[in-house]
């Protein structure tokens, strides 16, 4: 869309909303109970709870890019369902893909060949279903101390939901890679609108593309994808942050060069060294920084809110822990501030990816009663207890610390 | 375009909560109308209260050259310095 459709578009929009629209306070509900504790003050300020055609209502941080957040008390199952499933984008051109017209052209200097695939294609090659957590690199950035600037999430930027599509390895062996290629390039519908923004362009590893897990996903939870989750596909790449599962993905590109463009560098980017991560991002690391990759290993109690009242005696606490896919091995709780530890009891499993519920009896007794959780994964990663700061707020996973009141 | 224009006044007559335009009300001091016509183009006026109250005056320079360099903001010099200047009084530290 060109700048000037697009003013006059909103133009016109602000006119009419001047004119009809309801007060906002006379029926919209403040999202300030429902919001992370520790976010920037100002969010509570204007956030609503909002609800997006196909969703429930969800924490409305900005309407345009939408980015809306999941409220904790809807991390109580291990699937998050479509309805309930975060948010987020990052600029505001987002087209409604026509199923008729769509195509995913797949091209490249690192191609031997291209192609152009229907939404029937990608149906009719064989599927893989594969559960797995989609969580943005910036959840929790409004929980960073001191707090950098960028859409302020608090522990609601993420969701497991069972994905179904073709690997992306088959798209890729349709065109033939050639053994120059480095990078597999990712673009989606949505675009900016000025054209001089940069278009949300990304890319992965050659080896990250090929991983047997990598796909395309033409369905979330045996459902078509919601518009806001990337209709009609998407890239799914398990165990790697949100910024890398292009959603409406138009073009996959073989690469022989490191892909450029803001959203590779600076963005995206954690200090070498700081965090204890495998998967490298070789081709776009510099001295300095290195493209963010996978989760870090993480807990949430999601049972209940930080200060909620209990009856003293027994409590049974719940919640989910995760990572970049080498799997939880334990998830331990703290009712001493972190001088002792117990295992909580672990639930079903539904694959290294997705979340992993977790439950604990407690003994409340009267009064305040602190309660904090760690989850260590399969290769003996730990959360952390002080954050690792960095400047866009990304991989934060200091152990949560909450009070119940009995 | 339209029939979407069409459509959301429909639901605005409807009073139903499908309708989920974000209304901003930023503190009404000097420039605001140029936080409102420029930033405002792009982007929800929501990334500034939700942005705030912990950045200082380097923070919100740094923002605001971000959004004309990064972004391609085609926001010109007068109106960059009366942006800054009202998102350091009325949202920064």
């Amino acid at each position: 869309m060109d700048s000037l459709s697009r003013r006059n578009f909103l133009g016109t929009a602000a006119g009419a909303a001047g004119i009809l629209i309801i007060p906002p306070s006379a029926r919209a509900q403040s999202a300030d109970p429902m919001l992370t504790p520790g976010v920037p003050g100002g969010v509570a300020t204007y956030a609503n709870m909002a609800t997006l055609p196909g969703k429930k209502p969800l924490i409305q941080l900005s309407d345009r890019p939408p980015n809306y957040e999941s409220p904790l008390e809807y991390f109580r199952t291990t699937i998050t369902p479509n309805e309930e499933f975060f948010v987020r984008y990052h600029l505001a051109d987002i087209p409604d893909v026509n199923v008729a017209d769509y195509r995913l052209k797949i091209d490249g200097e690192g191609a031997t060949n291209s192609v152009e695939l229907t939404l029937d294609d990608l149906k009719k090659m064989p599927h893989v279903d594969i559960v797995a957590v989609n969580q943005c690199s910036g959840s929790r950035r409004g929980l960073s101390t001191p707090h950098v600037p960028g859409v302020q999430w608090g522990f609601g930027a993420m969701g497991c939901a069972r994905w179904t599509g073709p690997k992306l390895k088959d798209i890729l062996e349709k065109v033939g890679i050639k053994k120059e290629c480095i990078e597999i390039g990712l673009n989606g519908a949505d675009g900016p609108v000025f054209d001089k923004t940069p278009d949300f362009i990304k890319s992965i590893p050659l080896w990250r593309a090929i991983h047997e897990s990598t796909i395309i996903a033409v369905e979330m939870n045996g459902q078509p994808l919601p518009h806001f989750n990337g209709f009609p596909a998407r890239l799914i790449v398990p165990g790697w942050t949100g910024t890398y599962w292009m959603k409406h993905l138009i073009h996959i590109e073989a690469l022989t060069k490191p892909q450029g463009g803001f959203w590779m560098k600076p963005a995206y980017r954690i200090p070498v060294g700081e965090f204890p991560v495998r998967d490298r991002f070789i081709t776009q690391e510099d001295a300095t920084s290195t493209p963010i990759t996978e989760i870090v290993v993480n807990s949430l109690i999601t049972s209940h809110r930080d200060g909620a009242k209990v009856q003293a005696g027994k409590v049974t606490i719940s919640g989910l822990a995760w990572d970049g896919g080498y799997g939880i091995r334990t998830v331990q709780i703290s009712t001493d501030g972190g001088s002792t530890w117990s295992a909580a009891k672990l639930g079903k499993d539904f694959g290294d990816y997705a979340f992993r519920p977790w439950s604990f009896d407690l003994h409340a007794k009267r009064g305040k009663n602190s309660v904090m959780v760690s989850a260590t994964n399969m290769i003996g990663q730990t959360q952390t207890s002080k954050l690792l700061f960095n400047g866009a707020g990304y991989n934060n996973n200091v152990m949560q610390s909450i009070t119940l009141n009995a | 375009m339209q029939k979407f224009a069409i459509a959301f006044v429909v639901a605005l007559l409807a009073g139903t909560a499908s309708a989920e335009e974000q209304v901003i009300k930023l503190k009404q001091a000097p420039g605001v109308d140029k936080v409102e016509g420029n930033c405002g183009a792009c982007h929800s006026l929501a990334y500034i209260p939700m942005n705030s109250v912990y950045l200082d005056a380097a923070g919100w320079d740094a923002e605001v050259s971000k959004m004309i360099k990064a972004f391609g903001a085609p926001i010109d010099d007068s109106d960059a310095k009366a942006i800054t200047d009202y998102l350091k009084k009325n949202y920064g530290t």
